[in-house]
């Protein structure tokens, strides 16, 4: 029997209208799931359940008088990196332990007046550091698909707690893969929609030339129902960019017949794993079946922007990460001897080993004697790696390659060599430099844990990629895969 | 390179980081490591590329009218201070 949580936002949306069950009936299902399966994954910080009863009994009531916005009464999760005014709004951090935002960001704000039902508020790497979720001062998330795999990081709790059906669709952030990865490591839809496409009002800044946010959910359609109310131009962000914001669904169906695919040489070497790229060259016959054309393009310099990445974002940190000084609000040290200790120690006490590395790591690369060495060099290498993409768009429509080199890995494999923890980006910054729209789709998997194809497009191309990805959907059912035991 | 126990003090310092004396050793491993790493961009001809700033070609930071848009909001902000006296956030002294 199909139960609530098989269904996904789309067909949840359908129903609710349909008034087949309400928007209480709904939270209470997922509410249930929560308090029964979150315990095992740790994937929620905080569970809002009166808010989100409150928040379902005034959809309900708005759906009846035939005044619910587009999303009206359907329950979502929230990344615990974004505000949510009165909730307790933590980044995975100790420094954050008790921070109570005292406003909405502009996407929590634009969703809860389209009529979401905010469930909670997800596990996450500390301050989107990570692609594990082991950096969390909250602990470890674990995969659903197998409890001793991690889930990804850094969204890594929006994405365990999507693909054990504890909520349709949880919002998530993306500044070297965050997103795509996860959803990946997950079997999910994950999209990192253009920089600038969507509002970081209110959404703790990482590395501000790379960072945005962006959805998970099962399907293409579900992104794409939820991008329309969470994309567009807002005054409080000063890289947001004013442009109108296309209808995604009604693009979703558009054929795709002649579609150029470029398939990226680079994506294919760097340690991918054997059975994993077998299954996106598979993915790649589908789209052939389809009508689209494959052909084959080179980004010479793509193989640097993992190093790239590691001075570019490192650098942005530690300037982001400046702010948390004990003085006005997060994480203060006991007794203080001067100004100078309470800063250092509540900084040295508050942040994890990881955020501790990336802000040393930007303050060396920042210093003066090696600024130039470092980041004005690795500010060129960007434009080099951004000019390939931007020639690579003009042979193709969009790019396509693996999201990941391999399916999800054991929890506590890579955590003591950096290093190793920063190669699982390698498909992904390229997107995240270039300031690239990218999702990644599930197309498979190998013993028994999901693998992700992923799909890059020029800027402000989301409609297209969406529908990209939604053709291969309609011919495969991966996305509608669930983990054994989250039936 | 290897940076040694004196450099990364020197950078827990620049960053305000207090660090233990266990921490200093894991911290020359890998930070020595990371340089090492991203020094593959010494590889790259960068000598006539302009550095980039901003992912997106032409775009610039708005500028906004400077006109009071928010009302006084400081007794809620307040709420997530540690220490606070009299509307005032609360620091050691720092004139003798």
């Amino acid at each position: 029997m199909t139960e609530l949580h098989h269904l996904t936002l789309a067909e949840l949306n359908e129903g609710l209208r349909a008034r087949r069950f309400s928007s209480v009936e709904l939270t209470k299902h997922f509410l249930a799931r929560i308090e029964r399966l979150n315990p095992t994954l740790n994937a929620l910080i905080t569970v809002t359940t009166e808010q989100a009863l409150a928040a379902a009994q005034r959809a309900d009531e708005l759906l009846a008088s035939g005044e619910a916005g587009a999303l009206a009464g359907l329950p979502l999760i929230h990344k615990d990196i974004f505000c949510t005014d009165g909730v307790l709004t933590t980044c995975g951090s100790r420094m954050l332990a008790n921070f109570v935002a005292p406003y909405d960001a502009t996407i929590v704000e634009k969703l809860s007046q389209s009529g979401v039902v905010m469930l909670g508020k997800a596990n996450m790497d500390e301050f989107a550091m990570g692609s594990s979720n082991e950096t969390s001062y909250y602990g470890p998330v674990k995969n659903p698909w197998d409890l001793k795999k991690v889930p990804g990081g850094s969204s890594g709790g929006s994405a365990a707690a999507v693909a054990a059906r504890l909520a349709p669709v949880a919002t998530a952030t993306d500044t070297g893969g965050s997103i795509r990865q996860p959803a990946a490591l997950t079997g999910l839809t994950g999209l990192k929609p253009t920089y600038g496409r969507v509002s970081r009002y209110g959404m703790i800044a990482f590395a501000s030339s790379l960072d945005q946010a962006g959805t998970l959910t099962y399907t293409a359609k579900d992104a794409a129902l939820v991008l329309r109310d969470m994309a567009g131009f807002d005054p409080r962000d000063s890289t947001s960019v004013d442009m109108p914001v296309p209808d995604y669904v009604a693009a979703l169906d558009q054929p795709l017949q002649g579609l150029k695919i470029g398939l990226l040489k680079e994506f294919f070497e760097g340690g991918l794993e054997e059975s994993t790229g077998k299954l996106i060259r598979e993915a790649l016959q589908v789209y052939e079946r389809l009508g689209a054309q494959l052909i084959e393009v080179s980004l010479p310099n793509l193989p640097l922007s993992v190093p790239t990445y590691y001075v570019v974002a490192p650098a942005e940190c530690s300037s982001n990460l400046s702010r948390f000084d004990g003085v006005r609000f997060g994480y203060r040290c006991e007794n203080p001897k001067d100004l100078v200790d309470l800063y250092k120690r509540s900084r040295g006490e508050g942040f994890g080993a990881e955020v501790k590395r990336r802000i040393m790591t930007g303050t060396y690369v920042l210093s003066a004697g090696y600024y130039d060495a470092y980041y004005l060099r690795a500010q060129k290498v960007r434009r080099l790696i951004t000019d390939d993409f931007a020639r690579a768009f003009q042979q193709v429509d969009v790019l396509m390659g693996p999201t990941s080199p391999t399916p999800a890995f054991d929890i506590g494999a890579k955590v003591d060599d950096p290093i190793t923890m920063y190669l699982n980006d390698i498909y992904t910054i390229g997107a995240n430099l270039a300031g690239l729209p990218a999702l990644s789709i599930p197309c498979g998997s190998v013993g028994g844990l999901p693998v992700g194809l992923q799909i890059i497009g020029p800027h402000f191309a989301e409609a297209k990629l969406l529908n990209v990805a939604h053709g291969y959907q309609n011919e495969t059912l991966w996305h509608r895969d669930i983990p054994k035991g989250y039936e | 390179m290897s940076l040694t126990d004196h450099d990364v003090k020197n950078i827990a310092h620049l960053a305000r980081l207090a660090l233990t004396e266990e921490q200093v050793p894991v911290y020359v491993d890998s930070l020595s490591k990371i340089f090492d790493f991203v020094a593959q961009l010494n590889a790259a001809d960068t000598a006539s590329v302009e550095p980039m700033a901003h992912p997106l070609a032409g775009q610039v930071q708005r500028m906004r009218p400077d006109e009071v848009l928010d009302s006084d909001q400081h007794g809620k902000y307040q709420r997530n201070a540690p220490r606070v006296e009299a509307d005032l956030y609360l620091v050691p002294k720092v004139i003798e």
